[in-house]
């Protein structure tokens, strides 16, 4: 029991365990739409594209939050009219827009910046750094995010199942779609400070993928991601201060971790059931004839 | 345009990326139709039920719509993602969209939805996931996704698509039931014996409309040749039209013969 009550003397950890927590739940809530969206990749270039205009804004001294927002926006916005011209799919417009963007932002910080130690805790993420105003940051967009899902519940589930339908359903597809776009790069931006860039999308979509094999409903996936992404940080956060590992990446072995016990203990079915659209095995399964 | 017309396509052009898919078509639906819109692969079926939706935009013509008009729309099978995690209950219930904020529904929106699936026969099933049900279930599910919505007109995309004789039967009866009920139906299909030559109206489409009327009308040599590019040979057993493809054999291609020994 000491092992998890030793680390609470500190105020910094206090903090971090807090905010790992609820990075945790809120990822694993909007990661349910990221992985059955198949958004995974916009997830994973986005966090990289925050990240130039995160340190563009420390080194200019601007607010991070409103400068890696604004930056990450304009990246996303970027993706969009490059992807219009039809020439180029999305998945090239995010690969380049995304890593130029990540890339310079290492530029940035190391000419200009603190150098090796900005730049590991921003890419892999660190504790040390969270302050009593980030708790309250995380913790105000993961109830703005749950109230979000709450109030939109069935469009925001009409359009990620049936786009096409939900549309002449009277349902505002673009605003939904927006909303969740918004919603993801809000969530990568609170959550990227512990997170740490790179892991951002790992811990998007591993706690969805082990709810959906634990699960063929929808409102059962949505909470059982959002507890078992909330335990990961949780278990991460402790891990990773008693073996001095980056908090991203222990909260993110947790992850796989717990994905590799589910996916042993719970054999073939639910293997198909996560495997998405698109899996072989889902589409070639023979539906009886009654 | 009649006093119970529903919608009116007026010399609608569609295209995509300048090629047109749809080109002037005029038809009128209205409340008591049944109309199925047949042709081959290719033809613009699946863009006119588009541009009735509203979902494809003309380039060119007119739709008018009547105001209030509520459309229910049931899409080809193949294009739903089987491993989506939903019940059947909870695939029917998100048409629901809009009234009541919270997530859960309510007693008396479960009920609607129970009434629903018995009525297409297939109560009893709502905490399924949609993969565990057969073809002819999985059709009804989202027949009942779009009647819950009261729809006035109901589109269907090729609603028999993969199913069995008996399931096909089952379906075009249900589908008839629902018209006597007073829903206007359209749907497409390829299916010219086992589906087109049942409906009371039907509409040839092959880029332009090359007919319309009854299926005795409309299934005749002439018209299947402009329709199709093949020529077809119509038959005639029960008083309904029996459409046989003319395969007319290459010089290089060896007939099939079963051997008598």
């Amino acid at each position: 029991m000491t092992w998890i009550t030793e680390p609470l003397e500190f105020a910094f950890f206090r903090n971090g365990l807090m905010v790992a927590t609820l990075a945790g739940a809120l990822c694993g809530l909007v990661g349910v739409y990221v992985t059955l969206r198949g958004m995974s990749y916009i997830g994973h270039g986005l966090s990289h594209a925050i990240f130039g205009g995160a340190a563009a804004s420390a080194l200019v001294g601007f607010n991070f939050y409103l400068g890696a927002g604004l930056w990450g926006m304009a990246s996303a916005l970027a993706i969009g009219r490059v992807t219009r011209r039809r020439i180029i799919g999305s998945d090239a417009a995010i690969g380049v827009i995304t890593t130029a963007s990540f890339a310079f932002g290492i530029a940035l910080l190391g000419l200009y910046g603190q150098v090796r130690k900005s730049i590991d805790a921003a890419i892999f993420g660190s504790v040390l750094g969270v302050t009593m105003g980030d708790v309250w940051v995380v913790g105000g967009v993961t109830v703005a995010a749950a109230l979000v899902v709450l109030g939109f519940y069935r469009k925001l589930l009409f359009t990620t199942f049936d786009p096409e339908v939900a549309d002449v359903s009277g349902v505002n597809t673009a605003r939904m779609d927006a909303l969740l776009m918004l919603l993801l790069s809000v969530s990568i931006l609170a959550t990227m400070k512990v997170l740490g860039v790179v892991l951002i999308a790992a811990i998007l979509v591993i706690p969805s993928v082990v709810a959906r094999m634990l699960t063929n409903s929808f409102a059962r996936m949505l909470w059982l991601s959002t507890v078992i992404g909330a335990v990961c940080g949780f278990v991460g956060m402790t891990v990773s201060y008693h073996l001095d590992i980056s908090s991203g990446a222990t909260i993110v072995l947790v992850g796989a971790a717990l994905f590799a016990v589910v996916f042993a203990v719970t054999g073939p079915r639910s293997r198909r059931r996560a495997a998405g659209p698109g899996a072989p095995i889902g589409l070639a399964a023979p539906r009886p004839t009654v | 345009m009649t006093l119970e017309a529903l919608l009116r396509l007026e010399a609608v052009t569609c295209a995509y990326d300048g090629t047109p898919v749809v080109v002037g078509a005029d038809l009128e639906i209205g409340a008591s139709d049944f109309t199925g819109i047949v042709g081959p692969s290719g033809s613009g079926k699946t863009t006119l039920l588009r541009a009735v939706l509203g979902t494809v935009t003309p380039v060119s013509g007119r739709i008018w719509r009547r105001p209030g008009l509520r459309v229910g729309y049931v899409p080809q099978v193949e294009t739903v993602n089987w491993s989506f995690p939903v019940t059947v209950a909870e695939a029917v219930l998100m048409s629901r969209t809009t009234g009541r904020r919270l997530p859960w529904p309510s007693a008396a929106e479960l009920a609607e939805v129970a009434s629903v699936l018995d009525r297409l026969g297939i109560g009893g099933l709502g905490r399924r996931h949609i993969r565990e049900l057969s073809g002819g279930q999985q059709q009804r599910v989202f027949l009942a996704r779009a009647l819950l919505r009261q729809p006035q007109l109901l589109l269907l995309d090729e609603p028999t698509s993969g199913v069995d004789v008996r399931t096909r039967h089952d379906i075009l009866h249900l589908l008839a039931d629902l018209n006597l009920g007073g829903l206007a139906v359209v749907l497409t299909t390829h299916d010219l014996n086992g589906i087109a030559a049942h409906l009371p109206q039907l509409v040839c489409l092959n880029t332009e409309i090359t007919g319309r009327g009854t299926p005795q009308e409309v299934l005749t040599p002439d018209v299947l040749e402009r329709t199709y590019g093949a020529p077809m040979e119509v038959l005639e057993h029960g008083g309904m039209p029996i459409v046989v493809d003319l395969y007319r054999q290459r010089e290089n291609v060896v007939r099939f013969r079963r051997d008598a020994s």
